[in-house]
């Protein structure tokens, strides 16, 4: 156990201990073990899922040794999931190991309620038909899909399923909830203790800035017919109001600190609008004797924000440091802690009378549960996404997006996007993905060209596709499930990043990307992400357009300094 | 089946053939497909991977199968059980062993007909000219400090013609990469040409330290308490013992310190593991950013090696804590860096003397603590030599010598060295009453 801590520490100082016990209680199914999957998969056994199972059913290749590093020279011609399956063992003997010899596919049909046993399901190197059946299956038995495609230096990948909840999304910086602005009585009963004008130095300068913030606000009000500042001339009176007060003689931290944090007197922090959909959402409003804890969960936030909270979320209940006597700051802590508890006491009780309601027992979600949640409500999150159904149908529909996507001066993401799916289509068409033979290369540009565009308009010509693109999918030849290793790592990796899929208290997996596929604006998760390493930009995301830098300039004086700096760095 | 055997057999690396041996309109300049480039991958080239942790290994392995055949890796560090959860060449029986010796054997023994020789030492033990053997160095470190250093040292291979143009031959590649939980950058640095580390010194935070007096009198955090016991009780109560973070018993004595202060002030929150999170600084590490990070960063040594793919231009953060975000900058060099420019610029007088000078730079703000005893040269030539005495000896006369008579009518570019430079100080010497700047911004193509 000890040692079982030691050798996750440094995973377990991100996820926590609920993290790794929804990891450990993991059932991951992998179709398909070339690079891609290997590499997905090696980082969840390295972590500690419950359990895996390898869906593969080729035999180890030459090619395989190129690019594979869960497949050994030794296994030339034995089976890929028995190799990958026994040198992944080796990573980390927790974990359950278990293989399929079998094609993804075949077992697609010859067995399909085969993969409704699994916490998730990673689809690698997956045809569009073979990925319609599954994501069907997937979603009648609540598993989700995760699809990841190498091609060449370019990928995707694309989580599916039906709703994804996040309590613990554990942001970078958590937000601040203070209360200056309406204090409970028993923070203002503690504030009257502290007299911000004492004579003695010493404690002046140890006044918790919390205590001095809540002073010259009381006072504020006072004078103000109990409103805040409203205006930046008034804020600005304000902060001339915190100076007053300091000791010219001392350096004093605390006033610092109160100047530095005064506009949390005026600008509390609000309920977002992202938080604000989820405790709007139907889900939390049409509860029945089923309904997931979750939405019962909300149901009783809501129910307290709109009562007792009187718009509040429950006080989170940690305050920031402040510069002061230990015995000041720690008894400010606990009012804001007791706050805290008796806030979520408050939840506990819509929760009962909730659970009462639908008819299940007033117990069964516990009182620590509760309290999780209401220390993390301000961070709720809800996904859902498209199944894939609706996606690879809908192109059709969204051909004006899409257009006006590859017409605009960043296309990458949609052309991308549009050849990996139509190098799909083409191999439907000719049997073989483009540009596997030498002999055709040229032709398969004008072919691929043609399927991608016919994906946007029947019968279009693909002219709005950059040739660039085109070539360079073609020039990867990617008809095989193998690729380049490291393309695949990434492609591998990138869906198990933050994930709400497994971890799921941790933050969620908000695979970004192209906003044409996205939901209903009510469930706007972008939900898929294509990249391309091969460029500048090695991972393509739209969702920070207003960041995108102009590096075509750069680009090209970097292009002519390395001509330079290697220019004989070939053997002839 | 041979000692020569290379595991090459037909078919092996048939997609990395697709890139070598195919033309493409996203390439890097000058790329011309021919079978040959592999070959010069995989018999030629030299890399060498520096750190053989969560990224190190990631990288031995990306690079092996992106076709590398000669790897040499660096690492200090012995395997500690921690290290498990990622890094992946290892395992539970090998703790206590070499990294970089271990990692070297696993790669070898699964990647047939790759050779990766690991170097089990501090990487300043090393002489300069160890790293001057490689085409391309990649870096998989944790410290800022190590960095700084790798990055003096191939700073200190450029060399600018009299003209003040860079000789683009000296240039030796560095490809980085560092994470940080969800988070983590891959950038590629061409000295002289794109920012070194020096240049974009203020991208790695402050570390967040603690004003001695609240840790003594008003601690109000676990980790004031932590750090009281470890930066002052320590020093007052185990006087003769040096504090080693990887021994268990100074680590649970640290523990039970701050335990024992945190209940004497109300304070709650004090574990074993926040302990050692402080005092060892610990960042949090997982194995999928590692992949990620070292991915992208073989694939850059792969197109600076090749030229099959164009490059990184020159650095990509990449986020994973809500979504996936990643977005790539081009980062500016610093026209007057002291690590990689041309010259920091010096205004002197011509007729000073070399003594002077030097006695000048000793005092220059810029340079403060970097030089004691320099010695200084110019196109190759000694000017001065503090060490060793004969050389000294030889060159002590050019020390009464004028600058206008050693470097000529324009001044010129001077290389300073010293003990206590990790790498070659540059200094691009103007005459005050001459007419003209330092010519720093007639060499900006340079970079």
């Amino acid at each position: 156990m000890a040692q079982k801590k030691q050798k996750y520490d440094r995973q377990l100082r991100i996820w926590g201990e609920h993290g790794q016990e929804a990891l450990e209680n993991a059932k991951v199914c992998l179709l398909n073990c070339g690079p891609t999957g290997s590499e997905a998969l090696k980082n969840l056994v390295l972590g500690g899922i419950g359990s895996f199972t390898i869906v593969d059913g080729k035999k180890v290749e030459p090619s395989d040794l190129g690019n594979n590093f869960l497949l050994d020279h030794d296994s030339l011609g034995s089976s890929r999931a028995k190799t990958a399956t026994s040198l992944l063992q080796e990573l980390n003997d927790t974990v359950d190991a278990q293989f399929v010899e079998e094609s993804p596919e075949a077992l697609l049909n010859s067995n399909p309620g085969f993969f409704g046993d699994f916490t998730l399901v990673i689809a690698t190197q997956l045809t569009e038909s073979a990925l319609l059946k599954l994501d069907k299956i997937c979603r009648e038995h609540s598993v989700t899909l995760l699809v990841a495609r190498s091609y060449g230096l370019a990928g995707l990948v694309r989580i599916s399923t039906e709703e994804h909840t996040v309590i613990e999304s554990k942001p970078d910086s958590a937000v601040e909830d203070l209360r200056f602005h309406c204090p409970w009585p028993a923070l203002t009963e503690y504030a009257a203790d502290f007299d911000i004008d004492t004579k003695d130095p010493l404690t002046h300068k140890h006044i918790p800035y919390g205590i001095i913030l809540l002073k010259v606000t009381e006072e504020w009000k006072a004078s103000h017919d109990g409103k805040l500042p409203a205006n930046s001339k008034e804020r600005a009176e304000f902060k001339e109001a915190i100076k007053a007060r300091t000791n010219p003689l001392e350096e004093e931290e605390n006033y610092k600190e109160a100047l530095a944090a005064a506009f949390k007197v005026w600008s509390p922090p609000s309920i977002s609008s992202e938080l604000r959909t989820v405790l709007d959402d139907r889900a939390a409003e049409t509860l029945d004797a089923k309904s997931p804890v979750f939405w019962i969960l909300v149901a009783a936030l809501n129910a307290f924000v709109k009562g007792e909270g009187a718009g509040e979320l429950p006080l989170e209940g940690s305050i920031p440091d402040m510069t002061s006597f230990t015995e000041s700051y720690v008894g400010l802590q606990r009012v804001y802690q007791e706050k805290a508890l008796s806030d979520a006491a408050a939840v506990e009780g819509h929760v009962r009378r909730l659970l009462k309601k639908l008819g299940r027992e007033p117990a069964s979600i516990s009182p620590p549960t509760v309290k999780h949640f209401c220390k993390n409500a301000r961070n709720l999150r809800v996904l859902r996404y498209r199944p894939l159904a609706e996606e690879y149908g809908a192109v059709g529909n969204k051909k004006g997006e899409l257009q006006s996507l590859l017409g605009s001066e960043d296309n990458s993401h949609a052309a991308l996007y549009l050849l990996l799916r139509g190098a799909d289509h083409f191999a439907a068409t000719y049997n073989r993905f483009p540009g596997v033979f030498d002999s055709e290369l040229e032709e398969d540009v004008s072919r691929l060209k043609a399927v991608a565009g016919g994906l946007l308009n029947e019968g279009g010509s693909g002219a709005a596709l950059p040739d660039d693109y085109v070539t360079e999918v073609c020039r990867f030849g990617a008809g095989h499930q193998a690729d380049h290793e490291a393309v695949c790592t990434t492609v591998g990796n990138v869906p198990l990043q933050r994930d709400g899929i497994l971890i799921g208290c941790a933050k969620p997996l908000t695979i970004v990307d192209a906003p044409l596929f996205g939901e209903t604006p009510r469930e706007s998760k972008r939900n898929a992400l294509n990249f391309m390493l091969g460029r500048k930009r090695n991972v393509a995301c739209v969702s920070h357009e207003n960041e995108r830098d102009s590096l075509e300039m750069s680009d090209a004086s970097l292009r002519s300094h390395l001509s330079e700096v290697f220019p004989g760095r070939r053997r002839d | 089946m041979g000692a020569m055997d290379t595991g090459n057999m037909e078919g092996r690396w048939r997609d990395l053939d697709y890139l070598l041996l195919r033309q493409g309109n996203i390439v890097g300049p000058g790329f011309e497909p021919a079978p040959e480039i592999r070959d010069f991958l995989q018999d030629d080239f030299k890399v060498l991977v520096i750190g053989a942790g969560g990224l190190g290994c990631e990288l031995l392995k990306d690079l092996a199968l992106s076709g590398f055949g000669h790897i040499d890796v660096i690492d200090m560090d012995t395997i500690d059980v921690s290290n498990l959860n990622r890094q992946f060449l290892f395992r539970m029986h090998d703790v206590g062993k070499p990294k970089a010796t271990v990692a070297a054997e696993r790669v070898m023994k699964r990647v047939k007909g790759v050779t990766v020789i690991p170097h089990h030492c501090r990487i300043e033990e090393k002489p300069d000219e160890f790293y001057k053997d490689f085409h391309i160095i990649v870096l998989g470190l944790d410290s800022l400090e190590a960095r700084s250093y790798i990055n003096s040292v191939v700073c200190s291979f450029l060399e600018y013609d009299a003209d003040g143009t860079l000789d683009m031959s000296t240039i030796k590649p560095m490809v980085d990469g560092g994470t940080e939980g969800f988070k983590g950058h891959a950038r590629v640095i061409l000295p002289g040409v794109t920012p070194c580390f020096h240049c974009t010194l203020w991208l790695f935070p402050p570390q967040t330290t603690f004003p001695l007096c609240t840790l003594a009198e008003t601690p109000r955090s676990p980790a004031h308490c932590i750090e009281y016991a470890h930066l002052i009780q320590w020093g007052q109560e185990r006087t003769s013992e040096t504090f080693d973070a990887d021994n268990p018993e100074h680590m649970k004595w640290m523990y039970e310190q701050a335990l024992k202060r945190a209940e004497q002030f109300n304070i709650s929150g004090v574990t074993y593991s926040l302990t050692q999170g402080v005092v060892k600084n610990i960042i949090p590490a997982i194995a999928s950013t590692n992949a990620i990070i070292a991915a992208s960063c073989s694939l850059e040594a792969l197109k600076i090696a090749t030229m099959c793919s164009s490059g990184m231009d020159n650095y990509m953060m990449y986020v994973g804590t809500q979504g996936v975000y990643t977005h790539t900058v081009s980062y500016e060099k610093d026209m007057s860096c002291i690590v990689c420019s041309l010259g920091v610029p010096v205004h002197a007088d011509a007729d000073s003397t070399l003594d002077q000078f030097m006695k000048q730079l000793i005092a220059d703000d810029r340079f403060s603590g970097k030089l004691s005893k320099p010695s200084v040269s110019h196109l190759g030539e000694n000017l001065y030599m503090a060490a060793p005495p004969i050389l000294e000896e030889m060159t002590r006369e050019n020390l009464s010598k004028s600058l206008v008579e050693l470097l000529g009518e324009k001044g010129g570019t001077v290389n300073v060295n010293d003990k206590k430079l990790a790498g070659v100080l540059r200094v691009q010497v103007a005459f005050s009453d001459a007419a003209s700047e330092p010519n720093a911004m007639d060499t900006a193509g340079a970079g």
